[in-house]
């Protein structure tokens, strides 16, 4: 089959679905099951804040299953690579509850487990703070916020311009902690070779980033380390960089000399491995009787930990979604004695956008506008905070066309109007952004005399179906049927490329393929290795970025306060869409886990234990299939010839942006009750 | 049968575990669950680990032709039982028809709880054709297979890419694409009440 | 988990006999709940008796019409028996909305009943509880307390039961058969379960060697055959109970309530039986009003806490909506 360059490409199968459907595809603990393997399990920390002072490893060495004990005191020296999180077993302090104080290795899996069960540890342990509050004493101004923006912006004088609105709206709103929970526990299986070589097997989003800092930790040539990773059973940033599985499993197997097997467990998930921060969010909003904004403020307060700093970006898109002259966004941190926070797919844009949207509803309610047409008259005509034009904004058009396809009433809201027996039922909607980001990458082309061609680039896909994807790029640059070509990832010896994350990974790989391919075919070579980064470096100066308007339908029980949503319509506007399959997938999935943050998600912390209390499935709920009604996806076609490469923006993110408040919009119009902390719990609405 | 002498104090067994058509003799701790038996000591690594504790369904297998989760059995009980894994489902190169249309629906997307959301869907076709109720089955009348029903019986699968709304076509498509077989045994028989 | 010797039982007084001879043995049914509280370290038994290979499997029915149930047969067998859905449908409906396909494939009529609490606090070792560990404190009362319970608690102890189907059981007056060190015996399920008090560690009024063999149903009844089972949790299939009702409704030609029977879950330790509210409606008028009354006095002695406090008006609600969904009234 040939593939042709349109703005939405073929709904092709990904080529690795038989494996994934016969239970050939191997993840990262499915490699090495031999005599030697040993299995290695984390001991992790009952206090959270403190020392360890003691390990009894002789308590459990007794045992002949039992190989190693490995903790601060004798765990091998690791260099150090800046980032805390992986100077595992180097000190004895502890900076929060569940963090690992301890690794044993035994011949068995059962054996390690019990082992590290029955090992005795002793701490010092010393009071903790865990629980974030709107004016916690620690409160601090980080340096930048995630990845680098500004932490405080502001435009004109939005407290003057709040104050002279007719219509002003001040609330606050507020998100518990989630946790990324990939179906995939985090596994590593690492193997030395005689050579000093170290061979991985990771679940990760990237293996170039995993090679150089494990390079790093061990002090080893990059090229001494090789990290492979065909297949990544999710991760929504959770494994956008090495976690600790990799280091120890790396450690434990250079101190026993065997090979080694690791997983996380589920429960070890809440503490080790990463999770979105709680937020407190203040929202001001001043606007003029027909809705035009004149003041737009969005103070953050939120979690970071103490041995590492995470800022997530939250208010940062809010920069620039709506035109108003006047501004303020900030973020404050609390250092709590935490675990430690990390990323979550779109981290800022989806907890902000909660907010921001909810705020936006609750300002049309107040105006008496229809919210989508409240929207639509603050749509900037350049990008509010620089100047710079939009390489391409599609906004108002997903959401003339999402009200069209959900069968929106366009009008004010009227809630508590709508009812079939005893379920009340509203609608409620929400735009989506999430921006375009791209990472110098490079790739391979080349051809052998049968005319097939190979084209080799370290990308990862995580589930995301960049495989597939990139096949799709590189037969279209090639001008030959997909059966000419064959595209291999996932390996640290291919051609090294950035992570699966930041909705990056297929634009930027792709760009880098898409070049690559050209190359070969223009020049006739043999074989042709491209880099992106000048490419990447002389884009003109636009604001790029992926829109979308979600809409749904939310029933609430009378009885029981219980919340279904039956449908959600999802229309976006992200560029060219290599493949409609998996690019309709990528937004029903991220639709479908911010349907889940908005009714399911809810990581407890426990003020007197310090830890996330409910750190398992059955405790932490995310969404099942009854929870998932109709999903109607659609996109905008979109010809952006300021995005360079294949002309793709990133579409991993953007599903989750808005999700949740059109879910609590539609509670507030099915109920009359608006919902300011997530997630919504049955008695919210009882009532 | 197991060689486990009851009386014993032995904390590991001598066994047999029918899988996939096939007998595999291994020397086990009592403690191996069915679910590391399969991925560590047979090279099954098609069921998968997602929790280990009965709460996301990636180790759904079928035992005597009912889904469970591999992760709560322990391997010694499972002695005498026939267990088809998501390795055992294909017929050579032939895809069993949920198979087929899991990758025709794109009803997964980083695959980890695919071979157990598959399992379980075998599992569905085959207590449907029973006449199973669902917790949503109207009280009168046999069971209609429809995305409602789907999506209560695939509830026992979390999928954290959110593929459910692939997944629940997908189901339906295999229920319609299946030649009518036989359901399940159970333990209701036919006389014995009236 | 603790390793572990096994042993396949072959008839349930060499069961028991196996249990009494070794403190620290255990009998596994369906596995379901044992062997995830083993893998926690909750449990670790020295043995294991498997008694599912007993001829405990059978759905029969007795001399006096009603059904008995073999305490091995499966969850989802029981759920699907056409008898059990036509007399009783709280119960078949009970077991539906319990767990998932495949744990109900596993799960053992026995197993469901002995569960253990999903209290988030017994299920981690590294945590106090009163009811893992007598003497250690309960933080559930300070801490983590929405899913935990409001009626017939302790100050020592606030778990729930997590059973679906004790929730039916408990409504239709089962009995539990069971053979023990002392031979055979019967109790009513409402018997079965001991209160918190001062000792939460044990669940039940059972000797560690007891074995319940079977659960026999009474004969069915109007209020049986004219029943349901509504459950309200936080998914929409696969979690625990935030409240939940069995409910069994006749009327009298006059139109008033002839016999009813009204099981609250997620509330208690127990099934929590709702005497107070059957008698205040017996004899009465079948009308949302008096279902609203009746809930309300039920109610009235629920001691909640700040985070579970809603359950008081959940389950009122639920006894209100199930009962007028019975007596095919509409509510206010």
């Amino acid at each position: 089959m040939t593939v042709t360059k349109a703005l939405t490409g073929p709904p092709l199968t990904r080529d690795e679905a038989i494996e994934k459907v016969t239970g050939k595809a191997r993840y990262a603990y499915e490699y090495h099951s031999q005599p030697d393997t040993a299995y290695a399990w984390i001991v992790t920390s009952p206090v959270a804040k403190g020392r360890v002072l003691t390990v009894d490893a002789d308590h459990v060495l007794r045992s002949d299953d039992v190989i190693a004990v490995l903790w601060h005191e004798n765990a091998p020296h690791l260099g150090d690579v800046g980032d805390p999180t992986l100077a595992v077993l180097q000190s004895p302090e502890i900076a929060y509850r569940g963090q690992l104080v301890a690794l044993v290795v035994a011949k068995t899996p059962e054996a390690a487990r019990e082992a590290a069960a029955q090992l005795p540890v002793e701490y010092e342990e010393l009071a903790h703070d865990v629980v974030l509050t709107p004016d916690h004493a620690s409160l601090y101004k980080p340096e930048k916020v995630n990845p680098a923006f500004e932490t405080d912006t502001e435009q004109g004088d939005p407290d003057r311009a709040f104050d002279a609105s007719p219509v002003q709206l001040d609330q606050t709103y507020s998100t518990v902690a989630l946790h990324n929970n990939p179906m995939e526990p985090h596994a590593t299986t690492a193997i030395w070779g005689e050579n000093g070589s170290l061979t991985l097997y990771d679940s990760n989003q990237g293996g170039g980033v995993v090679q150089q800092l494990l390079a790093g930790l061990f002090e080893l040539e990059k090229s001494q380390v090789h990290v492979i990773n065909p297949h990544v059973g999710g991760g929504f940033g959770s494994k956008g960089m090495p976690r600790p599985n990799v280091v120890l499993a790396a450690m434990a197997a250079k101190v026993t000399g065997r090979p080694v097997k690791l997983a996380v467990t589920r429960q070890q998930m809440f503490s080790l491995v990463g999770y979105r921060t709680p937020t407190i969010q203040r929202i001001r909003l001043g606007a003029e009787a027909d809705g035009r904004l004149n003041a737009i403020m969005h103070e953050v307060v939120e979690q970071t930990s103490t041995v590492k700093e995470f800022a997530e970006q939250t208010a940062v898109a809010t920069r620039m979604i709506y035109a108003a002259p006047h501004r303020r966004t900030s973020h404050r941190l609390a250092r709590l004695d935490v675990p430690v926070p990390s990323w979550m797919r779109a981290p800022g844009e989806c907890p902000g956008f909660y907010a921001f949207e909810s705020a936006m509803d609750e300002l049309a309610v107040e105006l008496g506008v229809d919210p989508v047409e409240l929207r639509i008259r603050n749509e900037p005509e350049v990008d509010p905070e620089t100047g710079n034009p939009f390489s391409s904004r599609n906004l108002v058009a997903c959401l003339r066309e999402g009200a069209r396809r959900f069968g929106w009433r366009s009008e004010p809201r009227a809630p508590r109007n709508h009812r079939e027996g005893r379920w009340l039922i509203g609608a409620g909607v929400a735009a989506s952004f999430y921006p375009t980001y791209q990472m110098p990458a490079s790739a391979t082309a080349s051809v052998d005399e049968n005319d097939h061609y190979t084209v080799d680039i370290n990308a990862t896909d995580i589930g995301t179906g960049a495989r597939t994807a990139l096949h799709q790029l590189a037969a279209e640059a090639l001008e030959v049927p997909l059966e000419q070509v064959t595209v291999r990832i996932g390996d640290s010896d291919l051609p090294a490329a950035g992570i699966a994350g930041g909705s990056m990974g297929t634009r930027s790989w792709g760009w880098a393929v898409t070049k690559a391919c050209r190359q070969l075919r223009e020049e006739g070579a043999k074989s042709v290795t491209a880099n992106t980064k000048k490419d990447i470096e002389a884009l003109g100066e636009y604001t790029r970025g992926s829109y979308g308007a979600q809409f749904v339908e939310v029933r609430v029980n009378q009885d029981t306060g219980e919340l279904r949503v039956p449908r959600m319509t999802g229309i976006f506007a992200a560029g060219r869409i290599v493949n409609a399959s998996t690019a309709r997938s990528q937004f029903i999935g991220g639709m479908t886990m911010g349907l889940s943050m908005a009714l399911h998600e809810e990581g407890l912390i426990d003020p007197v234990f310090g830890d996330y209390a409910n750190h398992d499935l059955a405790s932490y709920h995310v969404a099942g299939c009854a929870d998932v009604g109709a999903l109607d996806i659609g996109w905008i076609e979109e010809a952006d010839e300021h995005l360079g490469g294949a002309g793709t923006k990133g579409i991993g993110e953007i599903g989750i942006v808005g999700t949740a408040a059109a879910v609590a919009n539609a509670v507030f119009d099915a109920t009359g009750v608006r919902v300011r902390e997530l997630p919504i719990h049955l008695e919210d609405v009882l009532k | 049968m197991t060689t486990t002498d009851t009386r014993s104090q032995s904390t590991t067994s001598t066994l047999r575990l029918q899988v996939n058509g096939r007998e595999h003799e291994l020397a086990l701790d009592h403690r191996t669950s069915l679910l590391d038996a399969l991925r560590e000591h047979l090279g099954l690594t098609g069921s998968k680990k997602g929790c280990d504790h009965g709460q996301c369904g990636a180790c759904t297998v079928l035992l005597d032709g009912r889904r469970v989760n591999a992760c709560l059995i322990l391997a010694v009980t499972a002695v005498g039982r026939e267990i088809t894994t998501v390795e055992g489902l294909a017929d050579g190169e032939d895809l069993h028809p949920v198979q087929q249309a899991f990758i025709d629906r794109d009803a997964f997307q980083c695959g980890y709880c695919t071979p157990g959301q598959i399992c379980s869907a075998v599992g569905v076709l085959a207590e449907a054709r029973s006449g199973w109720p669902s917790a949503v089955t109207p009280p009168e009348g046999g069971v209609q297979l429809d995305e409602a029903e789907v999506r209560e019986r695939m509830s026992g699968n979390l999928c954290r890419c959110g593929a459910y709304a692939n997944i629940v076509p997908a189901v339906l498509d295999a229920a319609a694409a299946e030649l009518p077989a036989p359901g399940i045994e159970t333990a209701y028989h036919e006389g014995e009440s009236r | 988990m603790k390793p572990f010797a096994y042993a396949v039982a072959e008839a349930p007084v060499q069961a028991v006999h196996q249990l009494s001879a070794r403190p620290g043995a255990k009998f596994l049914g369906g596995g379901t709940n044992l062997v995830d509280l083993m893998r926690l370290g909750v449990e670790s038994p020295e043995l294991l008796v498997d008694v599912t290979r007993l001829e405990l499997d059978r759905i029969e029915p007795t001399a006096t019409g009603g059904i008995l149930v073999g305490a091995g047969v499966r969850n989802s067998d029981l759920a699907a028996d056409p008898r059990i859905r036509a007399a009783y449908p709280m119960l078949s409906q009970a077991l539906l909305s319990g767990a998932s396909g495949q744990l109900r494939n596993m799960a053992t009529v026995g197993g469901n009943l002995l569960q253990r609490t999903r209290c988030v606090y017994f299920q981690d070792v590294t945590k106090p509880c009163n009811k893992r560990e007598p003497g250690t404190g309960c933080p559930a009362r300070t801490g983590a307390h929405r899913d935990l319970a409001i009626l017939g608690a302790s100050e020592h102890c606030i778990a729930t039961h997590p059973s679906d189907f004790a929730v039916a059981l408990a409504a239709l007056d089962a009995r539990v058969q069971i053979t023990g060190p002392a031979g055979d015996r019967a109790l009513a399920l409402a018997d079965l379960y001991r209160a918190p008090d001062e000792d939460p560690s044990r669940d039940t009024v059972l000797d560690p060697a007891d074995l319940i063999t079977a659960v026999e149903i009474p004969t069915s009844r109007e209020a049986h055959r004219n029943s349901l089972y509504r459950k309200a949790r936080d998914r929409a299939s696969y979690a625990f109970a935030v409240g939940s009702v069995a409910a069994g409704l006749s009327l009298a030609p006059d139109g008033t309530i002839s016999e009813v029977r009204i099981a609250l879950g997620a509330v208690a330790h127990k099934p929590w039986r709702a005497r107070r509210a059957e008698s205040a409606l017996t004899g009465n008028p079948a009308t949302p009003e008096q279902f609203r009354r009746a809930a309300e006095l039920e109610l009235a002695a629920a001691e909640p806490l700040p985070d579970n406090a809603f359950k008081v008006e959940l389950s009122q609600n639920l006894i209100v909506a199930a009962l007028s969904t019975l007596a095919g009234v509409e509510e206010a």
